[in-house]
């Protein structure tokens, strides 16, 4: 039987295909360029800027005049063309895409490598660069080719001190950093289907650190009950049986343990026992990968009552994610530890701004990358789940989380 | 049409990162990217990458969709990039702003050494020995030789 990734594409793995995009978006850093390619392309029109959103979030609000700049040229550009704009603090574009603005079964085009985000909800999902989205504002298609797919089979159920980002961790050590080149991910069995929407969206964000173009969940009675929170109703077919994929996985969840990407690659991941102990100077919670509504519930249960002993960085991945925290008194305990709280948005993930390193700094993050000088030149940086995060900032060092 | 140019051997898994770092991102000054392009695997790589044919390991352009990454080394004077396997968002990027790739393994690299490469007829040739690349499709080709998806769309006004 054919992929999800063939069935949403309607074409055999291998093949060439035109197709129009249901959504496209684009945020202040890729943004810019999208105007600037769209503009040299002479043709003034947009073919359907009502599927086109400018999301504010990777620096935001502007660090300095340069900044700002350019992202006034891009807001004035996004509201004179009738596209869908949303101001820094609105979130993450893959959170607010997340937010009822991904339906299964769509094709999304983002211009950020981790549009992959979307795949959790059913929809091809997956991240262009700044001029062939420029492209596609103008023509409304763009071409692929159609992936084939790798089967992640997941397991049993996840111990309770281990959460999706360890099984990302785990997929990526498996595939490497180029393991799903050119190929779709596609998440199945009942350890998948038991996963909330929260954590599939972390398993699908790091698809693309195992360079695939997309990671895929089949839309189930998880994804129906969430998109109706959004007043969106869908239909929920039974998932295809005996699909042939390319290649297939197999994790047990019930044999996991927390882990940790040591750097400077993603795929170098290793327990995070091997590394107890290890000093830190700074811990991140949130971005794109883990920080959700979630995270930042697994944050206050790990820092409840106690104060951090390091530098602690959080950034809700949404308002509507620091909203639901602000009402359930989630952040009351997360502020009462210590814990510095950025605006939604990217926050330091990037390296721009707010919570950068400096030389020889040392750094803990539940974000998806942690290449050379990315977050600080001549700092280093871990990757873990959210539970590892919090045990750390409260220890001062890299902890294993639930006490082990 | 064959492009020729001289050697410079990177290795595996050169990320968008390394090719242009995040910190030089928020400006519209291509220049900037030109200058800095590779700082953070060499520093002085940027000055010397004017007429050079980058022949990396497999995997190079991995990490973020910033399309800066091949306008730098577009700018820096890079002629082609070959290797085993490229990142799909940056073998994309690279097409659309007309910035040659060629997917070819086992090509032996000698730092200096002069290559050619051909993307129509897909065959990048260094030290006495050709090696056949992986075909573009057609409409890749089209944005190639057009000069990137910009003039491509320009030209069909």
């Amino acid at each position: 039987m054919s992929t999800l990734a063939e069935d949403i594409l309607g074409a055999p793995a291998g093949s060439y295909i035109d197709r129009e995009v249901d959504r496209a978006f684009v945020h202040d850093g890729t943004g810019v360029l999208t105007r600037e390619a769209w503009l040299a392309m002479g043709h003034g029109t947009i073919a359907h800027p009502e599927r086109c959103s400018v999301i504010f979030d990777h620096i935001v609000p502007a660090n300095n005049s340069t900044t700002a700049h350019l992202q006034h040229e891009l807001r004035e550009f996004a509201r004179e063309k009738g596209m869908q704009f949303y101001e820094g603090g609105c979130g993450i574009c893959h959170q607010v895409m997340g937010e009822g603005n991904t339906l299964p079964g769509e094709i999304i085009v983002g211009a950020d490598s981790h549009s992959c985000t979307g795949g959790a909800f059913g929809a091809f999902s997956t991240g262009i660069g700044a001029t062939e989205m420029a492209a596609i504002w103008l023509s409304g298609s763009t071409w692929f080719k159609v992936p084939s797919s790798i089967g992640i089979a997941l397991e049993g159920n996840l111990p309770n001190n281990c959460e999706a980002k360890d099984v990302a961790l785990r997929y990526i050590r498996m595939l490497g950093m180029d393991g799903g080149t050119y190929k779709a991910l596609e998440f199945i069995g009942d350890g998948a289907k038991g996963l909330t929407i929260d954590s599939r969206m972390v398993l699908s964000n790091m698809a693309v650190e195992a360079g695939a173009k997309a990671g895929l969940f089949a839309a189930d009675k998880t994804t129906k009950e969430y998109l109706s929170g959004f007043g969106h109703s869908i239909d929920v077919h039974p998932p295809q049986e005996n699909t042939s994929y390319e290649q297939e996985l197999s994790i047990d969840l019930s044999g996991m343990e927390p882990l940790l990407a040591v750097p400077h690659r993603v795929d170098t991941v290793v327990p995070v026992k091997e590394k107890e102990g290890l000093a830190l100077d700074q811990v991140f919670i949130g971005t794109c990968t883990n920080g959700r509504y979630e995270d930042l519930e697994t944050l206050a249960a790990g820092v409840k009552g106690q104060t951090v002993q390091v530098r602690t960085i959080l950034a809700p991945a949404s308002r509507r994610v620091l909203e639901r925290a602000t009402q359930s008194g989630v952040l009351q305990t997360i502020l009462e530890a210590g814990i510095i709280v950025l605006p939604p948005g990217c926050g330091p993930c990037l390296g721009a701004h707010m919570g950068v390193l400096g030389e020889g700094e040392v750094g803990l993050s539940t974000a998806n990358r942690n290449f050379k000088n990315r977050m600080g030149v001549g700092a280093e940086y871990y990757l873990s789940s959210v539970a590892t995060a919090a045990a750390s900032a409260i220890h001062g060092v890299i902890t294993v989380p639930g006490g082990n | 049409m064959v492009l020729s140019g001289t050697a410079i051997c990177l290795g595996e898994d050169i990320d968008t990162d390394v090719i242009i770092a995040g910190r030089y991102l928020r400006t519209k000054d291509r220049s900037l990217w030109a200058a800095h392009a590779l700082e953070d695997l060499d520093p002085t790589l940027a000055d010397r990458l004017s007429g050079t044919v980058i022949v990396a390991g497999k995997n190079f352009g991995c990490g973020s969709s910033r399309e800066q990454a091949p306008v730098a080394l577009k700018g820096a004077g890079v002629v082609a990039v070959v290797a085993p396997s490229f990142a799909r968002i940056f073998f994309r990027n690279a097409i659309n702003v007309g910035l040659p790739l060629l997917e070819a393994g086992g090509v032996s690299c000698e730092e200096g050494a002069p290559v050619q490469v051909s993307v129509e007829e897909g065959w990048v040739e260094t030290g006495g020995v050709r090696t056949k690349a992986a075909p573009l499709s057609e409409r890749m080709n089209e944005i190639l030789a057009a000069g990137g998806l910009v003039e491509y769309w320009r030209m069909r006004r």
